[in-house]
């Protein structure tokens, strides 16, 4: 018998790369991932969550504040503090940090425009699960396609990201450089993601799962998603390995 | 149960960079407009609450700047409140 | 709900509507500000045998207008070829589909909202975005991307930028919160624009053929339902006539004159459509557009033969006291209206609450071929529904050319092409004009990735998707050159249809069909109408030969400011297919070494040129001549060469002509530009040879092994094709020679020419509204 493991993809009313979280894990063998609309209030055993991209809430108020209050975000938060992986992307980050999962905000770009073209990220922690087949400083070339992506946090709160190796992906050159040029948004530290302090949640505003196919320009982004899978294939065992 | 009028003002935490205030600034120095101190933007939300008293109403809107209104980390708000003339009892 | 039932007078198709208290009287005035030309009431008169109410001098104002009656374009329209095996949808519906293979179907149409982005350029280009959307997924298509063609007048002045800038953040903003990737489309600059700039969206979207769904009020006793937005008192009939006759209201001045978007309902509403449409509890779906409830329910009427009423007092509304009028012909956004089975209005409710939105039964389909409107059961207006959709006059006039243009296009350019100063320093110059600079300040604030499907984004020839499953593809580019279309209206169209053809061929698609946006000044004027006219011809002519049906487009007339009227912009949308998007293409040249191959040849053609433009402040001459033939034959040798595989880039040459063109090549990577050395032998003027606009030429790139195939398929094409030179490192320079004269520029000035120009005019303060809107000249 095939176990599948099974990934949660959450639909917000404006969630609109929901299809592409959802395509980038049915590229990969041994999971099955599922879509659930917000208001559901269960996540049913799932072994992942995604938060996708998009505008929920047409990004009213402040991007991601009122998809925290979303039914199936208890169930986020409860999963997340018993230690289940949830990776939030663009607009997932955001309302992962209105939810107080991850420390911050994301504020306006510094140039007050939406920018949306490839940037360079490099991985400054290959300890997490969802960044197991990266090499140390690798650097990867995804999209981003934001107009608030300017990650903010009181000094302290940087601090403690910088000293426990919180901060997984920064902005930089494609020779790996860190430059203010090669920093899309303004965001501190460089920062594109970070995880929480027991390393399980994930928030970044670039796109991996637009960067899953060559055809698309890059596939730099498959092994954050293989990552993850080996993660949870280690921690469930029997799940996973039978399938084809 | 009366009716009132609230205002809140929702701005950047001071010290926070905010580029559309500074962009302004910019603008307005180039229309000639001299002596222009620093510029910041915000919000205004504007509600209407029922509430048995000044107190509660006050009390009630704080509560929604704390959860949704304002962020805390990036955002202070004010709350301004008046009372409908002639409100039910 | 049954509206008939309260009032038994209203059930016989015959019953006169009676005036409203307060419903100011019908005069020659009102019919007059209403639009309608003494003949046009005439004929309401006819067809109603009475008087009409206010409110249906209202709807007959609205339906007869030129942008929901074509009065001034319908005949001119039946010129141009709307058929092919391919074509399932022609004019007259939503969107034009095609069938694009695998079972899989093609939505696809662009239309203007010059107008309201003269006024606000952020929602005026927003709320054109939102309506072409609806446009698509009203066909039963998910939108897959959106294209955009605007311009503008000269970027040096403050309000062109304002206008420019708020465009660009309201396509953007829009587009990017329903998450449609923008993969192409066009911005021009010129004087012509100014006061009047053309802002055209195009949308693509794809279905299973069986989804197709149709806007007809079919199924006599079906239920007419408003689904999404309120209803408000936004964009009634724009600013045809005073608002104080809209309502006794005192507060009018308050009443917003822009439409407001609002993507986020505009999300909700595609996915609640969608699953609407394929859940089967509907028949018909159309959006409230232009006119309104007035149109989308009229037209629904028309096109099944059948008739409705509907009970104005069941329509959700956002502010109270609104009359049937108003209510009739609200503008607001984000609406449409559905014709739902009979007994099923609780499943569609259901699906709409799903995606927290709002859907009303408001009337029902008649057997009695009337548009009916009823306020809490009395009957105010009643229409026969055919006469008010396809009996909208219509006019052929005179067209006569202008001498003045005429006069232009003849004058002797031989002075110009005597080159003023240095040809390397007019180069640099010419790249830097933001009709030739890098257009990333654009598309880098449009989501161009989202959907996971975009293979080739915008800045080359043309977008490129991936279709669902499978390795199918789909192609799309907006092109037009409004000069060349001024100075010779029939050339200029062909050359419009040939360049689109064109830069399709380049990323490897198959060009398919066409949706058109024809932007034109006042049509009264005989040498606007000529312009018409004769565009339209020109576009007919190449569309036939090219094989690309036109299956619907929009109309824009009166784009004028002051009597002063735009260019002739007869913008074409064209798609194409690819049977494997591996295969396709980009622009950008590869690396050091490879061969620079030109097919198709030079000509002395210097007229109508951006250099003219640029050096002599001059838009004059005859623009250049397009060789159908000749065009077709450079097609499919083309599309041979990049499905061989042999071809390592392929770009046209357009505005700046070859110069331009191989820059661009050089260029396309921003983090790698490239150098290259290029040697031509034609012995004529260097400022024709390297920036005149000649038609017909694409430059293509080729490793150096596959040089004799490409010449070979060349010549197997009938196409003429010679080796320029080859890519170099950027180091090497920019080096162009030729026996009259040479280019020698610093691949890094080049660049940050090309990159910066448009940066360096908008990043300033005035693009922030206050500040522009304060410098307006």
């Amino acid at each position: 018998m095939s176990v599948k493991l099974r990934v949660a993809v959450v639909t917000f009313p404006g969630s609109n790369c929901d299809h592409d979280c959802y395509r980038a894990f049915r590229l990969l063998d041994g999971v099955e991932p599922e879509f659930r609309w917000h208001r559901e209030a269960e996540l049913d055993g799932v072994d992942a969550v995604v938060l996708p991209g998009g505008f929920s809430y047409g990004d009213y108020l402040r991007a991601g504040s009122i998809a925290r209050f979303s039914p199936i975000m208890e169930s986020v938060v409860r999963f997340a503090r018993e230690g289940g992986p949830v990776l939030g992307i663009c607009n997932g980050f955001q309302i992962l940090c209105e939810a107080g999962l991850l420390p911050g905000a994301l504020l306006r770009n510094n140039g007050l425009r939406f920018r949306s073209h490839d940037v360079h990220i490099r991985v400054e922690n290959p300890g997490t699960p969802f960044t197991s087949r990266y090499e140390p400083h690798q650097v990867l070339r995804v999209p981003i396609a934001h107009g608030e992506g300017n990650y903010h946090a009181a000094p302290e709160v940087l601090a403690e990201l910088e000293g426990a190796g919180r901060i997984v992906f920064r902005y930089c050159t494609p020779d790996g450089t860190l430059s203010e040029a090669a920093n899309p948004n303004g965001s501190a530290h460089h920062i594109a993601g970070i995880v929480n302090e027991a390393g399980n949640v994930l928030g970044m505003m670039p796109h991996p799962e637009r960067a899953v196919e060559p055809v698309l320009g890059s596939s730099d982004g498959a092994p954050l998603f293989e990552s993850l899978l080996d993660h949870l294939a280690a921690a469930a065992p029997h799940a996973g390995e039978l399938t084809t | 149960m009366s009716l009132f009028h609230a205002t809140v003002r929702v701005t950047p935490r001071p010290g926070l960079l905010d580029p559309e205030g500074k962009a302004i600034h910019h603008a307005l120095e180039s229309l000639g407009y001299d002596g222009v101190g620093e510029v910041r933007v915000g919000k205004a939300i504007t509600l209407e609450v029922e509430a048995a008293s000044r107190d509660e109403a006050l009390a009630r809107v704080d509560e929604m700047c704390r959860k949704l209104l304002a962020n805390p980390v990036t955002e202070d708000y004010r709350i301004e409140l008046s009372e409908e003339e002639g409100g039910t009892p | 709900m049954s509206p008939t039932k309260t009032d038994q007078d209203a059930a016989t198709p015959e019953a006169a509507p009676r005036p409203r208290p307060g419903d100011p009287e019908i005069t020659p005035e009102v019919v007059a500000d209403h639009g309608l030309s003494p003949d046009e009431y005439e004929r309401v008169l006819r067809i109603l045998g009475r008087t009409p109410t206010f409110t249906e001098l209202g709807i007959f104002s609205a339906m007869w207008s030129e942008h929901c009656g074509y009065k001034n374009s319908k005949p001119l329209l039946r010129l141009l070829p709307t058929e092919a095996p391919w074509v399932i949808q022609g004019p007259g519906e939503n969107a034009g589909v095609i069938d694009v293979g695998d079972g899989h179907a093609l939505a696809f149409k662009i239309e203007s909202h010059n107008h309201p982005s003269a006024v606000e350029p952020y929602q005026g280009a927003a709320t054109g975005v939102g309506g072409i959307l609806r446009d698509i997924f009203t066909m039963g298509a998910r939108p897959v991307a959106v294209l955009d063609s605007i311009r503008f007048g000269d970027l040096d002045s403050g309000r062109n930028r304002y206008l420019f800038a708020g465009v660009v953040s309201g396509i953007g903003d829009y587009g990017n919160c329903v998450g449609i990737p923008n993969i192409g489309g066009e911005v021009f600059f010129d004087r012509a624009y100014d006061g009047n700039p053309l802002v055209n969206a195009m949308a693509l979207g794809i279905m299973k053929r069986e989804e197709l769904i149709k806007g007809e009020a079919s199924g006599i006793g079906n239920t007419l339902m408003a689904v999404g937005a309120r209803t408000g008192r936004d964009g009634i009939h724009g600013a045809t006539f005073a608002s104080e006759e809209l309502s006794e209201d005192a507060d009018e001045s308050s009443r917003p004159q822009v439409q407001v978007g609002d993507p986020f309902t505009e999300k909700l509403l595609l996915e609640a459509s969608l699953e609407l449409i394929r859940s089967g509890h509907i028949v018909g779906i159309q959006d409230m557009g232009a006119a309104g409830l007035t149109s989308s329910a009229s037209e629904m009427a028309g096109r099944a033969g059948s008739g409705v009423v509907l009970e104005m007092s069941k329509v959700p509304v956002r502010e109270p006291g609104m009359t049937p009028y108003e209510i009739l012909l609200s503008e607001s956004q984000e609406r449409m209206l559905v014709v739902a089975l009979r007994g099923r209005e609780d499943e569609v409710r259901r699906i709409l609450e799903k995606w927290e939105l709002e859907a009303e039964a408001v009337g029902e389909v008649t057997d009695d071929g009337h548009f009916r409107i009823e306020e809490n059961g009395r009957v105010v207006a009643n229409i026969p529904a055919l006469p008010l959709t396809d009996g909208c006059p219509t006019y052929e006039r005179e067209g006569v050319e202008s001498d003045e243009i005429r006069g232009l296009r003849e004058q002797n350019l031989s002075e110009v092409l005597e080159p003023r100063g240095d040809l390397s320093a007019a180069f640099l110059d010419l790249m830097g004009s933001p009709n030739l600079a890098s257009r990333r300040w654009i598309y880098e604030q449009y989501d161009t990735t989202v959907r996971t499907s975009t293979v080739v984004r915008p800045g080359g020839d043309a977008g490129v998707i991936r279709l669902p499953h499978g390795k199918r593809g789909v192609a799309a580019t907006t092109d037009c050159n409004g000069r060349y279309c001024w100075l010779d209206p029939r050339e200029g169209a062909k050359a419009a249809v040939a360049e689109a053809a064109r830069n399709l061929v380049c990323v490897g698609a198959l060009p398919t069909a066409i949706t058109n946006n024809l932007n034109f000044g006042n049509p009264l004027k005989p040498h606007i109408y000529f312009q018409m006219r004769e565009a339209v011809l020109g576009m007919a002519e190449a569309c036939s030969l090219f094989e690309t049906p036109v299956t619907g487009g929009n109309v824009s007339l009166f784009n004028e400011t002051d009597g002063k009227a735009i260019y002739p912009t007869p913008v074409i949308g064209m798609v194409g297919v690819l049977d494997d998007v591996e295969r396709a293409l980009g622009h950008g040249f590869r690396d050091e070494g490879d061969a620079i191959i030109l097919l198709g040849e030079n000509r002395e053609e210097i007229g109508a040129s951006e250099y003219l433009y640029r050096n002599h402040d001059l838009v004059a001459g005859a623009p250049p001549l397009v060789d159908l033939v000749a065009e077709r034959r450079l097609q499919h040798g083309v599309l041979a060469m990049v499905q061989k595989g042999i071809l390592l880039s392929a770009h046209d040459c357009a505005e700046g002509g070859l110069a331009a063109a191989l820059a661009e090549s050089a260029l396309a990577d921003p983090e790698r530009p490239l150098g290259l050395r290029v040697e031509l032998h034609d012995r004529i003027a260097p400022v024709a040879l390297f920036f005149g606009e000649t038609q017909g030429r694409i430059v293509v790139s080729c490793a150096p092994d596959d040089v004799d195939e490409v010449l070979g398929m060349a010549r197997n094409h009938g196409v003429p094709a010679r080796v320029l030179g080859a890519v170099r490192a950027a180091e090497q320079g920019f080096r162009l020679d030729a026996p009259l004269g040479s280019i020698r520029v610093d691949t890094a000035a080049l660049s940050e020419r090309y990159f910066n120009s448009i940066p360096a005019i908008m990043d300033t303060d005035g693009d922030l509204p206050d500040a522009a809107g304060a410098s307006h000249e």
